[in-house]
């Protein structure tokens, strides 16, 4: 390879020249592949070999027994029982596989399928599943209800999620949905128990978190705030404001102000007896079935309308949806007290149908785990669904399986739902781009 | 449509952007606006796409007035822009782009995408676009983003396109078919607002030329007035549009790249196996459309990128791996393509930006002490030497303009003796006055024995400042050719065109002519005292030495 000064340097002999060098067929640079990391193949070989220890070699010799069916279901399927050491092996030798067939791809600088990750993910957290249960002293859970727990927990992260891709589709960061979870429940609660109706307590957390986002909205957007700043401050400020209001108001008369009664749960017949699924889906509140309402309506909303369009655009490139007559703020505003609208009734679950009282801080950090919600699933409705559904189940199997007993720590298991949360905002699940003028002011001129 | 600006006044404050401005706009007509940077061109479009609200004057439609509260208004009157930067969402395809603001909708609010699809279908048939509807902005050229724009004013039936400095991104040769494209929507009806300060493209095209100086309009020309004469009616003064320089005496061999590679955070290879050198005493222009790698090779000379693979010898001393401060000591003077951005601190004081790389060395600090005294008296000093304007180096740096902003950071960067001197666009967003002053102060700097790297995406100073020329095309050095090679040439190979193929390419159109059309001291011009093994590539196609490289 000759290196003088003036011939022309490697790579002379690039595609085929025609006269029209420039066509839109090869636009793409040359060598513009992006290596592949060795982040996933690494990190799922770790995960399979601390599974291949744990549940497997050094997992319980017992047999974990997961029941499908409860007793009013429309027909009865036979519990599953599963010998735990055998499948802790098993599972763990394929999930060894899976992380060798990612190290023989990055070897060849082939990108891992997208499924691979998602598959160990499940291998993985059923091998969990049969080694907690497994090693319990009652080794022995309803999986039914595990799931149908997981999406009862997920209700409020969903809502904050869904607040979370509104506004930052519109180029608003959202760091007060906590505030409006929060808001949401308490002023559903006070609503709710001075009119006697929960719905009407609905109607008003909706009132609520959209208030509270205007705040956030008319600082950010009117005045140029930091969002951060005013996200964080408004947390802090809503926290505030219920604890004092609770400790001075509701403590002092109870029945007056903190008894909202729950809303009814309404059951479909027929459907709600299909095992495992019926629950999920046609044995919820009406706060339940607004979520699947919200997530649908959510993404067709962003994706498939002029609305969508025009907001996507503005959380994209402010100035060309200026250019063209979109009027940039005024639709950030709408966007972002429309989020809170959506948090708040996210945050009305707490007090009309989780428990029926307020209690200080009930909302206990779903906004945050919302947010990283909104993150994992790309800023999508859909994706930050099934995100959500994670920290959900995440959420819920430490509590089950705190009652179980299990030889690991309730600690450590609590811990649980903010480790996947690191884990998956680390971003293991590949790198997510945010819209790109999210969290930047427009200011015209 | 007749258009026609009365007595427009911009003022944003005590700044007078827009000073009394009268335009007609004739239907049909290709209008130019001709001005320098900052002459205020671009905010009297602004001002016409409703963007801006006039402080004073009237915009008349077809004799009517009107007025523009939005671009949505303007756009409804039939008035189309294509903004220099594109406004364009990347993450859209061009089917959302286009469709975006004036969305079709079927019942509901539902996108009815079918229906872009259909009619950027029917104008890129008429104009001979070839886009793809579903094609992702972020994924295409330049060249073919801009035609998007262009599709995106004619899907709301503009009657006058305002073009802003839509060369300014593009390849030669992708600008004669925009020169093209112009020419065939004018011939369908379509006026032409075309706002440029390149001569060359607006003599080709205009119908009528107005000149903006300073907020106002200076006058009218016809497009066949001489280069000089419309430069210096935009400059004000008679300029000397050439460059008078000495030929290159080059020396030594000082500055050596090998096998320079940069891996972009993204895994792109952003510079690529690029070699070359540059000898004392001489000028070595890269060209190349932007974003082609010029960024990242003088980021990594500098040491301000991460993952650079190669070496870069300077008087035998290897600068990969150094830290930047380490670099600059080497006696690099390094002017960066931005200076607002990575040039100059706007809030600190003119005297403190001239010593931003010395602030810790004596005379101007003594131990943990600065000397202020000092600061201020080398201010001065550089401020005489280089003329720059303005009332006193305690001023803010921010407060001069672009021109006495660049001169700042070459008087910096000159201040001290250098071993290596890179600008990069050292001319870029200047006026005329001071880019003659700043290119002469560049070859006297080569004269004086440095090695000058310049890097420019204007194809104009390259030819103008060019001892040999280094083009780069996606990161991959196309070649090294002498100076004086013909502009289409290079503009063939700033496309990716090998320096052969690119004379065989355009040897056929210049058969015809007589080889007059190159500078004077061109071709046979020999590039003395090179150790290079390798025969010079000179102009003729066929110069064996360039091609057969191995790989």
């Amino acid at each position: 390879m000759s290196t003088t000064a003036t011939s022309p340097v490697p790579g002379s002999p690039r595609e085929p020249q025609q006269g029209r060098p420039r066509s839109e067929k090869n636009h793409k640079p040359t060598v513009s592949a992006k290596p592949v990391t060795w982040k996933l193949p690494v990190t799922l070989l770790v995960l399979a070999v601390v599974a291949f220890i744990f549940f497997g070699l050094l997992g319980p010799h017992a047999t974990a027994k997961f029941g499908i069916s409860s007793g009013g279901d429309f027909f009865q399927l036979p519990a599953i029982e599963v010998p735990a050491f055998l499948a802790g092996i098993v599972l763990s030798v394929i999930m060894l596989g899976l992380a060798g067939y990612a190290m023989f791809l990055k070897t060849r600088n082939i990108r891992p399928p997208r499924w691979l990750p998602v598959l160990f993910t499940v291998l993985f957290v059923v091998a969990f599943l049969i080694w907690v249960v497994g090693g319990a002293r009652t080794p022995s859970i309803s999986l039914a209800g595990l799931i149908a727990g997981s999406v009862t927990l997920a209700v409020p992260i969903v809502f904050g999620s869904l607040s979370g891709v509104l506004c930052e589709r519109s180029g608003v960061v959202n760091i007060a949905i906590e505030g409006q979870l929060l808001g949401g429940a308490f002023t559903a609660a006070i609503v709710a128990s001075m009119t006697n109706n929960p719905y009407l307590g609905l109607l008003a957390a909706a009132v609520a978190g959209a208030l509270v986002s205007m705040v956030l909205a008319v600082f950010s957007i009117r005045y140029v705030v930091n969002q951060i700043i005013v996200g964080v401050v408004l947390n802090v400020l809503i926290s505030g404001l219920t604890g004092f209001l609770f400790s001075t108001v509701m403590q002092a008369n109870k029945e007056m102000f903190n008894s909202p009664g729950r809303l009814p749960i309404i059951e479909i017949p027929v459907l709600s007896s299909i095992p495992v699924l019926g629950p999920i889906l046609f044995k919820q509140s009406v706060v339940g079935y607004l979520m699947y309402v919200a997530v649908i309506v959510v993404w067709i909303g962003l994706f498939k309308t002029k609305w969508g369009l025009r907001v996507r655009s503005v959380g994209e490139h402010p100035q060309a949806a200026d250019t063209l007559g979109i009027k940039v703020n005024a639709t950030r505003f709408w966007n972002v007290t429309l989020g809170g609208a959506v948090a708040g009734i996210g945050g009305s679950f707490f007090t009309l149908v989780a428990i029926d009282s307020f209690t200080k801080e009930i909302s206990g950090g779903r906004g945050f785990i919302a947010l990283a919600a909104m993150i994992l699933g790309r800023w999508n409705p859909i994706g930050a669904f099934f995100a959500a559904l994670l920290f959900g189940f995440a959420d819920n199997l430490q509590s089950i399986v705190t009652i179980i007993g299990t030889p690991v720590p309730s600690q450590f298991m609590a811990m649980l739902p903010y480790l996947v949360t690191v884990f998956a905002v680390a971003g293991l699940v590949g790198r997510s781009r945010p819209p790109a003028a999210s969290g930047i002011p427009y200011v015209k001129g | 449509m007749k258009l026609e600006l009365k007595g427009i006044t911009k003022r944003f404050g005590s700044l007078v952007a827009n000073d009394h401005i009268d335009v007609v706009v004739e239907p049909g007509q290709i209008h130019c606006l001709l001005g320098e940077n900052g002459a205020g061109k671009s905010t009297l479009m602004n001002v016409l796409y409703g963007l801006y609200e006039p402080t004073e004057g009237q915009i008349l439609v077809d004799g009517k007035p009107v007025t523009f509260r939005g671009p949505g208004d303007a756009m409804a009157t039939g008035i189309g822009m294509v903004h220099q930067h594109f406004m364009l969402v990347p993450v859209f395809t061009v089917a959302e782009n286009v469709a975006l603001g004036a969305e079709t909708t079927k019942a509901g609010g539902f996108l009815n995408l079918d229906d872009t699809r259909r009619k950027i279908q029917e104008i890129s048939d008429r104009y001979g676009f070839d886009v793809d509807p579903d094609a992702m902005i972020e994924d295409l050229p330049v060249g073919v983003q801009q035609r998007v724009e262009i599709i995106k004013a004619l899907v709301r039936d503009a009657k006058v396109l305002i073009l802003d400095e839509p060369t300014a991104v593009l390849t030669p040769q992708d600008t004669d078919e925009l020169l093209d494209i112009m020419r065939q929507l004018k011939s369908h009806g379509t006026s032409i607002v075309f706002i440029s300060h390149k001569l060359r493209e607006v003599k080709a095209v205009s119908d009528t030329i107005t000149v903006i100086r300073r907020g106002k309009v200076v006058g009218t020309a016809d497009p066949s007035a001489s280069t000089t004469e419309l430069a210096s009616m935009m400059v004000g003064r008679a300029v000397n549009l050439t460059l008078d320089k000495a030929p290159a005496n080059p020396q030594e061999t000082t500055f050596q790249v090998k096998d320079l590679t940069v891996i972009a955070p993204s895994g792109q290879h952003v510079v690529d196996g690029i070699s070359f050198d540059i000898a004392r005493g001489e000028i070595l222009a890269v060209a190349g459309v932007q974003g082609n790698g010029q960024t990242e090779l003088t980021e990594a000379i500098l040491g301000l990128q991460d993952r650079v693979h190669g070496s870069i010898l300077l008087d035998g001393e290897e600068l990969v791996g150094r830290s930047v401060k380490e670099v600059l000591n080497a006696g690099v003077g390094f002017v960066p393509e931005d200076r607002s951005v990575d040039g100059l601190i706007g809030t600190f004081s003119i005297a403190e930006n001239l010593i931003l790389d010395r602030y810790d060395q004596a005379p101007f600090a003594k131990g943990i002490s600065m000397s202020p005294a000092k600061v201020l008296e080398n201010a001065q000093t550089r401020i005489d030497e280089f003329d720059v304007r303005t009332p006193s180096g305690s001023l803010a740096a921010g407060t001069l303009s672009g021109g006495n902003q660049q001169k700042l950071v070459m008087a910096r960067e000159l201040s001290r003796p250098l071993r290596l001197f890179i600008a990069s666009q050292p001319t870029r967003g200047v006026d005329v006055g001071s880019i003659e002053f700043l290119h002469k102060r560049i070859v006297a700097e080569r004269d004086h024995g440095t090695p000058v790297m310049i890097i420019s995406t204007e194809l104009d100073e390259v030819i103008e400042l060019a001892d040999r020329i280094a083009v780069l095309y996606k990161g991959k050095l196309v070649g090294i050719v002498p100076a004086g090679t013909r502009r289409d040439v290079l503009g063939l190979m700033m496309a990716g065109l090998s320096p052969e193929d690119a004379h065989a390419d355009t040897a056929s159109k210049h058969a015809a002519r007589q080889p007059g059309d190159v500078p004077a001291e061109n071709p046979a011009e020999p590039q003395v005292s090179k150790q290079a093994p390798a025969a010079q590539p000179v102009q003729e196609s066929s110069s064996g030495a360039v091609g057969d490289d191995h790989e």
